[in-house]
């Protein structure tokens, strides 16, 4: 076990905007909620997976919807108490730990920021091991677990149980409740057991994302040693160092898509990146060639500091090197590449990785 | 008989110019800004009349920009107990109001808050029905310790209605109470205009007394002129309006300097870069008025998102020290400052400064003595400096075509003729005096900045409507109302939320209204 006080909430906010890979929402919002959530309480227990009981009940909890509309109506503060409560009472059975699906973006935040008396330890896994737009593209998903029973709650006190056939109409659904909720909610969902989560999570996620933040935020190391050691703690690659030169976005439905072009410096001198997002990084072309996509994650980080550029903040002039880390092995298997794989978003090729292990 | 005056109140100097009625420079001055302010505005206002040789009488309007508010903010002097209703619950209470300020600040500041039921949904339904019992309880709890009011609502920028009620109730019932309304400051991002709505609300004192100031400079040189404060977008503020929205002076220093460059040159769209002696801004005009940051700017500490110009502030300037160590060669980002007349080689001392090293080369003629700093040396930190510009014009570029740069300042005679990313470097007469000439030709602007819910409506409606109140609010501010001009049309869709909500924002500027400021 270890704990999570005021003094790390900077540096997993920074690991959790590098496995947002681009997106996954500003954990800004979230990082004062758990603030206000530690002074309170005290500091957060985050517990291995390992030392989870033989027997119980996990709950996953997150945020659903715009985290634009969280910046401006910022939550109560019960909603996570709220939901995991009601799937208890639901469930008949009191929860024994609570984690995140995502721990890339604001929902690294999320289980943090309860308000009270709801003294359970976060779970260090999540299950995706990066950030992801829809509730299907989680590791839960891919191991058969059924996201419902689901509670939906917003700030009033309104909420909703969902049981639905399969995990997709789930996503649905809760969607559509989310933007009649006023376009954010909050929901625990794959209620599941000790053994299910052993078996089905992606274990250590959220240390690692403490870890990479502290490492990203050691002002005391030179930038390239900085990047080395990043590399190394990930197994990781350099794509491209270059400097942003276009960015154009378009805002389609529900989501913002776009095309980032960088020139080369240095080494990629005379060579051109196209860096295409949905709110996430998703396929990263050098001189038209895909060469690293979904799932693994493409990281952008400002060349001098290292600190993530998200997709929002992406903007001509920057120069920027752009990583890639290998995703967890659960997407690659052939239920992962269907569920988060580059077809799933549109694009007409298989997956491309930079790690060795995803080529064989 | 129409001469305007313009005065620019900066951290080292107060600069003052006249411009007669083509807007030719007349007159200018420059006085150390002393700790009172006011004596070298008066210093200053005195100098550049005298050399101008007019009449008092003969201004008809005087300008100032100041950097008194964002100084009362940085030094935590002279600021307004401010009491604080936020208008949301159920929703926002996980995070409460002032969270992440410095302490310090939030110590002076911070007087008394609450939370209570309002605001809205990002489509304009009402969250809750505005709690109007809970402010009445407030305000007649805390009027005796509040000496100024910031009201916040979720989704204000969509929908004003539960902030304007608060503001209608204290007018009636607390006429002394000033109060600040979020959503005339700021934009989505509760947290950040809530910061911004707070700070204005402690400036309130400290912008009567500089506006007092200023009046009282004006009435010592005999001058009876209209005046105005500039704000950070490079347009004009009647007194009174200034006196609602203080925070909107913050930074208008580099501001006035880049719409004096882009006056002066005739240019409308270019870089600017303005050279001091202990720093260089570089910023970007487009239309004639600065670029606005699409990014949370911090002020005295604190996270606001109110419109500011976009800037890249570099620690260049002609004080700064050149050094040598481990055969690298690095200038500034730390300066001589003031100092340089006495401490720089060209002016007899030993300090080796950016002016020193461009002296040495030939790049610039400044000093009355032979810098003995050596060459080699002299044009390896000419490099460096010239590299540390290159790279913040290439920051603030949008694109990668050269554009024209326009350098204003003291310092920028520093510069060279070639700039890497430049189409030509442009120079405009009287450049060290950009700052008060930005100040005295400044315009005045209105401007709408909201989130339009757009499902069922006509899109040219809500333009239009958006238009019409961006007018109404250039003629609030002082602005003719057959003279008005729209600068800015952003339409932006919301992400992530569907049912067609967008962020639009217009910009309308105007000449004076003749008799406008009373």
């Amino acid at each position: 076990m270890r704990e999570i006080g005021l003094e790390q909430l900077l540096a997993l906010s920074t690991g959790a905007t590098l496995l947002g890979t681009g997106g996954g929402g500003d954990p800004y919002v979230g990082r004062l909620m758990a603030e206000a959530a530690i002074r309170r309480l005290g500091p957060i227990r985050l517990i291995d997976v390992t030392e989870l009981p033989q027997t119980g009940l996990v709950i996953p909890a997150a945020m659903m919807g715009a985290p634009t509309v969280m910046v401006e109506k910022i939550p109560n503060g019960s909603e996570v108490r709220k939901a995991v409560e009601q799937l208890e009472r639901v469930l008949g059975q009191k929860a024994i730990a609570i984690m995140t699906i995502e721990a890339g973006g604001i929902n690294s935040m999320i289980p943090l920021a309860v308000e009270a008396e709801l003294d359970l330890p976060i779970l260090d896994a999540d299950s995706m091991g990066r950030a992801f737009p829809e509730l299907q593209m989680t590791s839960f998903h891919v191991h058969g677990i059924s996201s419902t029973p689901m509670v939906v709650v917003d700030e009033k006190g309104n909420s909703l149980l969902l049981n639905t056939i399969d995990n997709k109409w789930t996503e649905k659904l809760s969607r559509t409740a989310t933007v009649v909720m006023g376009g954010a909610s909050i929901i625990a969902l794959y209620p599941m057991t000790t053994d299910q989560a052993r078996r089905a999570s992606i274990p250590g996620t959220m240390s690692q994302a403490l870890e990479l933040g502290a490492l990203l935020r050691d002002h005391a190391l030179p930038t390239a040693e900085k990047l080395s050691r990043l590399l190394e703690k990930v197994r990781g690659h350099v794509i491209f160092h270059g400097k942003v030169v276009d960015v154009v976005r378009r805002s389609t439905d529900a989501f913002v898509r776009g095309t980032a072009t960088f020139a080369g410096m240095a080494d990629d001198e005379g060579r051109t990146l196209r860096l295409e997002f949905q709110n996430e990084n998703l396929v990263a072309m050098i001189n038209g060639e895909p060469v690293v996509t979904v799932p693994d994650l493409i990281c952008v980080l400002d060349q001098e500091t290292l600190i993530p550029i998200t997709t929002e903040t992406l903007t001509y002039g920057q120069r920027a090197v752009a990583v890639t880390l290998p995703c967890a092995d659960v997407w690659r298997t052939p239920k992962g590449v269907e569920t988060v794989g580059p077809r799933y978003f549109g694009y007409d090729f298989d997956p491309r990785s930079l790690t060795p292990e995803a080529r064989s | 008989m129409n001469y305007r005056l313009g005065v620019d109140v900066g951290g080292t100097n107060t600069d003052c110019v006249i411009l007669d009625q083509q807007g030719h420079v007349v007159a200018k001055a420059k006085r150390p800004v002393t700790s009172d302010i006011i004596t070298s505005i008066r210093q200053g206002v005195a100098d550049v009349l005298g050399m101008s040789r007019l009449p008092p009488t003969a201004i008809s309007h005087a300008m100032f920009g100041t950097t008194q508010v964002t100084n009362a903010i940085i030094e935590r002097k002279s600021l307004n107990r401010v009491g604080l209703i936020r208008l949301g619950a159920p929703a926002t209470l996980a995070i409460p109001p002032l969270t992440g300020w410095p302490e310090d600040l939030r110590a002076v500041v911070q007087q008394a808050q609450v939370i209570v039921g309002g605001g809205h949904e990002f489509d304009g339904r009402e969250i809750s029905p505005l709690d109007r019992e809970a402010v009445k309880r407030f305000l007649a709890e805390h009027r005796g310790d509040i000496s100024a009011l910031a009201v916040v609502g979720v989704f204000s920028p969509v929908s004003s209605d539960h902030e304007v009620w608060v503001r209608d109730y204290v007018a009636e019932n607390y006429p002394d109470l000033p109060v600040t309304l979020s959503y005339e400051i700021g934009s989505v991002g509760l947290l950040e205009r809530e910061n911004a709505a707070v700070l204005n609300a402690a400036v309130t004192d400290i912008s009567r007394r500089a506006a007092a100031s200023f009046a009282e400079a004006l009435s010592a040189a005999g001058i009876h002129a209209e005046t105005y404060l500039t704000q950070n977008d490079g347009t004009l503020m009647s007194t009174e309006y200034a006196l609602r929205y203080p925070i909107l002076t913050v930074a208008c220093g580099p501001t006035n300097s880049m719409r004096g460059a882009a006056y002066l040159s005739a240019l409308k769209d270019a870089v600017v870069i303005d050279v001091g002696g202990t720093s260089t801004d570089i910023g970007v005009i487009r239309s004639g008025f600065p670029r606005e940051s699409a990014m949370a700017v911090e002020v005295g500490g604190v996270r606001t998102n109110f419109r500011m110009p976009d800037l890249i502030s570099l620690g260049l300037g002609g004080g700064s020290y050149v050094r040598e160590r481990d055969g690298r060669v690095t200038v500034g980002p730390d300066s001589v400052g003031y100092r340089i007349v006495e401490e720089a080689q060209v002016f007899g001392g030993s300090t080796v400064t950016y002016t020193d090293v461009a002296v040495r080369i030939g790049a610039a003629r400044i000093g009355t003595r032979a810098p003995s700093v050596p060459e080699e040396l002299a044009r390896r930190a000419y490099q460096e400096a010239l590299r540390l510009v290159e790279d913040g014009i290439d920051r603030i570029k949008t694109s990668a075509e050269p554009v024209p740069l326009i350098a204003v300042g003291g310092g920028s005679a520093l510069l060279p003729e070639r700039i890497a990313g430049v189409s030509e470097v442009v120079r405009p007469e009287n450049y060290d005096a950009a700052n008060a000439i930005g100040a005295a030709i400044a315009q005045v602007s209105g401007r709408v900045d909201r989130i339009y819910a757009m499902a069922g409506r006509n899109r040219e409606a809500v333009l239009e409507e958006a238009r019409v109140a961006a007018e109404a609010d250039a003629v609030r501010a002082g602005a003719d109302p057959d003279d008005l001009e729209v600068v800015e049309v952003e339409e932006v869709p919301l992400a992530y939320l569907p049912g067609n909500a967008s962020r639009i924002r217009v910009v309308v500027v105007g000449r004076l209204r003749v008799g406008a400021a009373q």
